[in-house]
């Protein structure tokens, strides 16, 4: 699957300042391919996350279009955009993104619960085992460290063994061991075929990307 | 997928303070809805039970009978009690224009020592002419009383095929009549050659206030329904006018006490329906706003895991429907265990007719106080089901950071 984007740009609008609209995201063009591993790197602000979520298909684009397989996504009614979020997309959303009345196995079969599909426990397990946090499967998110819930998310993100896997700060709350652990992960997951797209602010991320951005003010540009 | 691995019940189940507190918030609202229906009804149905047990336009009784018997006591509040007029007077008030229809009544209060079984009411009534009690009488008894046959009301402990002695003369229990809510429900009916036969033993017995009377040519009341093209008041005028020494009553008027009251507290029930569902809905919009609010990164989360807007509405609104409905079922269950046990009580208490709603009619009311609070939890929650399918997930995500 190819996710292509075509002259997107996204123009917000600040309420409260002089300088009411800028862009976050500059006219670009951009193509997702799959088997590959791309890092986007750059400051806080430029628009790394917002990219992400345009790709996402959880914020529309405010000119130009993004493309999965010749079908512009936004053009999809939601709840078909959702489905296909669901079955092809994998998002790795920043910060703590537990829900808490579940535990952390329920967390990570919540891609195909939330459907009422069959859990496919076995399969979550298999991804807690990799991430080294099967021990805690039963465990609710409030007793987990901020590097168990992150590598949680990691899980969950990879259980319907999306297409494409979109990672926001992925490894911002991991020690450098797990840091290396989450960076295999996302590479074995590119070698298999997946296309995945990192944004971080990790400089070792590097060595594992094949193709390596670097966003400033909204411009995107490839190193 | 098992109900409660449910994503509703789980977000439930998560929170069980917040969750109990919904629940018990819903359950005041049904409580309230239903309790104060039924009671509202019931009060109604003992009015109307009341007024159709009555049965007739106008009560003429002795003048003296206003006056050293509280008429109202004996006939609407259950009291003991009896006076007697000549027969004469039954003529002449027969006489007056505008009868439609006319019959007499006899009454005789039981004694409550060795020679009656229990201090009741009687009523007699004549079987030829009689309008108000056969009607009533016929539903439980499809027979004609035969001479010591008696009907008891619903609240005396007294059955069919029973046997009690008043004035030392045994009675036969024939019938049991339903509940009416009303005074009926502890007296005793018979046919005027019985209550004749009871009367003239207690004056054997010396036990009647009435020494001098020959039950044969006494009356204790005449009870007329107004002929067509006559008015209730120009009957009463005419009998207070031409008949002496009698008073004409115009039944409205001896209910329209007890429909004041009632009406006085079916307002005041009306108003604290209207209060506590306001207040409910109100405080139920305020918890599930802020129950949504504070989840509104976990809703987030869940579009990016691909819940549609739609989806994210469902969830607010599923959790609402489990609240409401438990919450309800509950409110609807105590206000049947409050009421229909302790009905008596509450009759006694308010001191009017009540007459709980035939059963088809209460399981209506309860499908009704359910439906009513489930809806205004559903509506409540509407507004936080609708803005949750309207959020940003791209923002709430970034704001987390």
């Amino acid at each position: 699957m190819i996710l292509k984007a075509e002259k997107i740009s996204k123009e917000f609008i600040r309420e409260m300042k002089n300088t009411n609209r800028f862009f976050a995201v500059q006219e670009t063009d951009f193509i997702l391919e799959s088997g590959s591993l791309t890092v986007l790197m750059g400051r806080s602000g430029s628009g790394k996350s917002t990219l992400l979520n345009m790709f996402a298909g959880l914020m529309l684009p405010t000119s130009g279009k993004i493309l999965l397989d010749n079908t512009d996504m936004y053009s999809l009614p939601d709840k078909e955009l959702s489905e296909f979020r669901n079955r092809h997309i994998g998002v790795i959303p920043q910060g703590q993104t537990a829900l808490h009345s579940l535990n952390v196995l329920e967390n990570v079969c919540l891609p195909y619960t939330l459907g009422g599909e069959d859990a496919h426990e076995a399969d979550a397990l298999a991804l807690l085992e990799t991430l080294e946090i099967a021990p805690l499967q039963a465990a609710m998110p409030a007793e987990l460290s901020g590097g168990e819930l992150r590598r949680m998310a990691i899980a969950r993100a990879f259980l319907r063994k999306p297409e494409i896997i979109l990672a926001d700060e992925p490894t911002s709350d991991l020690d450098d061991e797990t840091t290396k652990i989450v960076f295999s992960f996302l590479k074995h997951a590119a070698q298999n075929g997946s296309a995945v797209f990192v944004v971080t602010h990790e400089n070792d991320a590097v060595q594992y990307a094949d193709r390596v951005f670097r966003m400033n003010a909204g411009i995107l540009e490839e190193q | 997928m098992k109900f409660s691995k449910s994503l509703p019940f789980r977000n439930l189940a998560g929170k069980p303070v917040r969750t109990t507190v919904l629940i018990l918030l819903t359950a005041l609202l049904s409580l309230t809805v239903f309790g104060g229906t039924l009671m509202i009804i019931s009060l109604k149905t003992g009015l109307h039970s009341l007024e159709s047990r009555l049965g007739a336009d106008i009560m003429v009784v002795p003048y003296e009978a206003t006056t050293k018997a509280n008429l109202e006591n004996i006939v609407l509040q259950g009291a003991t009690g009896y006076f007697y007029m000549d027969n004469a007077r039954y003529e002449k008030i027969a006489d007056c224009d505008g009868i439609g229809q006319i019959s007499a009544q006899f009454f005789l209060a039981s004694a409550s020592s060795s020679c009656c079984s229990v201090a009741v009411q009687i009523i007699g009534f004549d079987p030829e002419t009689d309008f108000t009690i056969t009607p009533w009488i016929q539903k439980s008894y499809g027979q004609e009383l035969q001479k010591f046959d008696v009907v008891v009301g619903n609240d005396l402990n007294a059955f069919v095929g029973d046997t009690i002695t008043f004035y030392g003369i045994d009675c036969h229990v024939a019938a049991k009549l339903d509940k009416t809510g009303t005074a009926f429900d502890t007296a005793v009916f018979t046919n005027q050659e019985t209550i004749k036969a009871l009367i003239q033993s207690s004056l054997d017995l010396k036990m009647n206030t009435f020494q001098n009377i020959d039950p044969e040519k006494v009356v204790s009341c005449v009870m007329i329904n107004a002929a067509e093209g006559y008015t209730v008041e120009e009957i009463v005028n005419d009998i207070n006018i031409h008949v002496k020494k009698v008073k004409a009553i115009q039944t409205k008027e001896m209910i329209s006490g007890i429909s004041d009251s009632l009406a006085g507290i079916s307002d005041i029930i009306s108003i604290l329906i209207l209060v506590v569902w306001v207040l409910g809905v109100v405080i139920l919009l305020l918890a599930f706003t802020m129950s949504v609010n504070e989840r509104k990164k976990e809703f987030a989360v869940l579009r990016v895991i691909g819940a549609s807007r739609n989806r994210l509405a469902g969830i607010v609104m599923q959790e609402a429907l489990l609240t409401c409905l438990s919450g309800s079922i509950i409110g609807t269950a105590l206000g049947l265990v409050i009421i229909m046990p302790f009905h008596q009580m509450i009759e006694e208490q308010l001191n009017l007719p009540f007459l709980l709603p035939a059963s088809g009619k209460i399981i209506g009311f309860v499908i009704a106080a359910v439906l009513v609070s489930v809806l205004s939890g559903c509506i409540s929650a509407a507004a936080s089901a609708f803005r949750i399918s309207r959020i940003d997930t791209a923002l709430i995500l970034r704001g987390d950071n």
